[in-house]
């Protein structure tokens, strides 16, 4: 008998303050616009901050506050932007997809002497903390003679939050399937080497020295040297050399990859085209680089 | 008078909730890094701890002449639930600034030990209905006291050089701690 005025009780006092409550949610209501939580669930929901806020939900509420533009989710891409658009009854411009590209191709490869074959020199054991920043503070420009180049102590490995980036022989890499683009990495690249590029295309210039051409080969074998050869070639007026550094511009390139097969120190890849093997570097005393 | 003097002391300095009893470590260390939002939850939580005693004492009485005194804790749960989801719903439509600054450390009260453990501190104590909202009241400005004291310790921390390894929360918890250890000077205030 007790234990049921005990079950009794409980149920009521449960009952009353359940009746409590509702009758309070109704007394306490709240509007709030239904735009937000659609808003919300056009985003990927990821909170990467590649667009430069808290999280989904903030970039969400700024939107819907007209603080932000829509567009700027790389992660939900074109979809995702044109959704928003429509809930906010704007017209959105269409978001082409980018991907992060790393602009440096000195990995080293090292031969079973451990002499450099190939790649970036290193001038000195930097023994700190695993840290790209930490690292292109030592010494004044970080233990690489290349002071462009990629430091590879996965800085940009630990901001992406997709996976996509890994350090293959020292240098970043991105895996164009997993990357967004948020430009994540981009942000914590002490030398600024990642910028966003559309995924649609073959070649790319994966270097960042602007060192003059002497003093880039004397650093990599794989350096950018400003020769020209690729802007000569390109039908498309596509490539241009300023600072001893090409660059492409992907508005005009055609991706007809000539400038991949000029390029002496075969810097430029074509990811139609199989690996072109080794760079032969000679000078007249050998091997360029020697450890 | 004597009585209402004594729980006034008891619950602000010698038996202070957080600081004495450890009870409500949660918000106390996630809310205090500013002033503001310390003090707001701070009145929050006086607002639901002198209410819960108040409620709790109504509905104990039931539970006494029921000779249900064991259904006490699960019963006063109960109550403490209800009562933190109708604040928060008051506090979402009349103060939003608090409770967005509050965020879910709000929910968090539901399950702050501290509103529970004066609940039941007043019903061994055996306090009559004025005392027991008075030492609701009462131990939950002793919560803001020592919430406001941390925040503002946290504030001058973070702005002091500290090395790497002890940043944010490990220095916090060692502040935690010193206060903890002043407030054992009052210990001998005890009137009881």
């Amino acid at each position: 008998m007790e234990i049921l005025i005990a079950v009794a009780i409980l149920g009521g006092l449960g009952l009353i303050f359940g009746l409590v409550l509702a009758a309070a949610s109704k007394v306490f209501y709240v509007e709030s616009d239904p735009r937000l939580d659609q808003l919300n669930e056009c985003l990927p929901g990821a909170n990467c901050g590649g667009c430069g806020y808290a999280g989904c939900s903030a970039y969400a509420e700024a939107v819907f506050n007209g603080e932000a533009e829509i567009g700027k989710c790389a992660s939900g891409g074109n979809d995702c932007a044109q959704a928003m658009a429509a809930i906010m009854g704007v017209k959105a411009q269409t978001v082409t997809r980018k991907v992060a590209l790393v602009r440096c191709s000195g990995e080293k490869i090292y031969d079973t002497d451990g002499n450099l074959t190939k790649g970036a020199k290193v001038k000195a054991n930097y023994e700190g903390f695993k840290n790209c920043l930490a690292a292109s503070k030592v010494g004044g420009s970080g233990p690489l003679s290349c002071k462009y180049g990629c430091l590879g102590y996965g800085s940009c490995v630990k901001a992406c939050k997709y996976g996509a980036m890994k350090i293959v022989n020292g240098v970043a890499h991105v895996d164009e399937d997993l990357c967004v683009g948020c430009m994540a990495c981009a942000t914590v690249c002490p030398r600024h080497l990642i910028v966003p590029v559309e995924p649609d295309r073959n070649v790319v210039i994966a270097c960042a020295s602007l060192a003059k051409g002497a003093v880039t080969t004397r650093s990599c074998t794989v350096g950018c040297i400003g020769c020209g050869l690729c802007k000569k070639i390109c039908p498309n007026e596509a490539i241009t050399v300023e600072n001893n550094l090409a660059t492409i511009d992907y508005s005009k390139c055609t991706n007809c990859g000539l400038c991949a097969t000029v390029c002496p120190k075969h810097l430029i890849k074509d990811s139609k085209v199989e690996d072109l093997g080794d760079p032969v570097v000679q000078s007249r005393n050998g091997p360029v680089i020697q450890a | 008078m004597e009585a209402i003097f004594g729980i006034l002391i008891s619950a602000l300095l010698t038996q202070n909730f957080i600081l004495v009893k450890f009870y409500g470590i949660c918000p106390f260390m996630g809310v205090s890094k500013k002033i503001d939002t310390a003090l707001g939850m701070g009145l929050a939580v006086t607002f639901v701890m002198a209410l819960a005693s108040a409620a709790c004492y109504g509905i104990n009485l039931i539970l006494i002449a029921l000779n249900l005194e064991y259904m006490q804790t699960v019963v006063f749960i109960l109550a403490i639930a209800s009562i933190v989801q109708v604040v928060e719903m008051f506090l979402k439509k009349s103060v939003p600034a608090l409770y967005k600054a509050l965020g879910v450390f709000l929910p968090l009260i539901t399950t702050n030990c501290a509103v529970l453990g004066v609940v039941l501190v007043n019903v061994q104590q055996g306090y009559n209905f004025l005392l027991s909202t008075i030492n609701g009241a009462a131990g939950g400005l002793g919560f803001t006291l020592a919430i406001v004291l941390f925040a503002s310790i946290r504030e001058r921390v973070n702005r002091s050089e500290c090395p790497e390894c002890f940043k944010g929360f490990p220095i916090a918890l060692i502040a935690a701690g010193l206060l903890a250890l002043s407030f054992m000077g009052f210990s001998g205030l005890s009137i009881f």
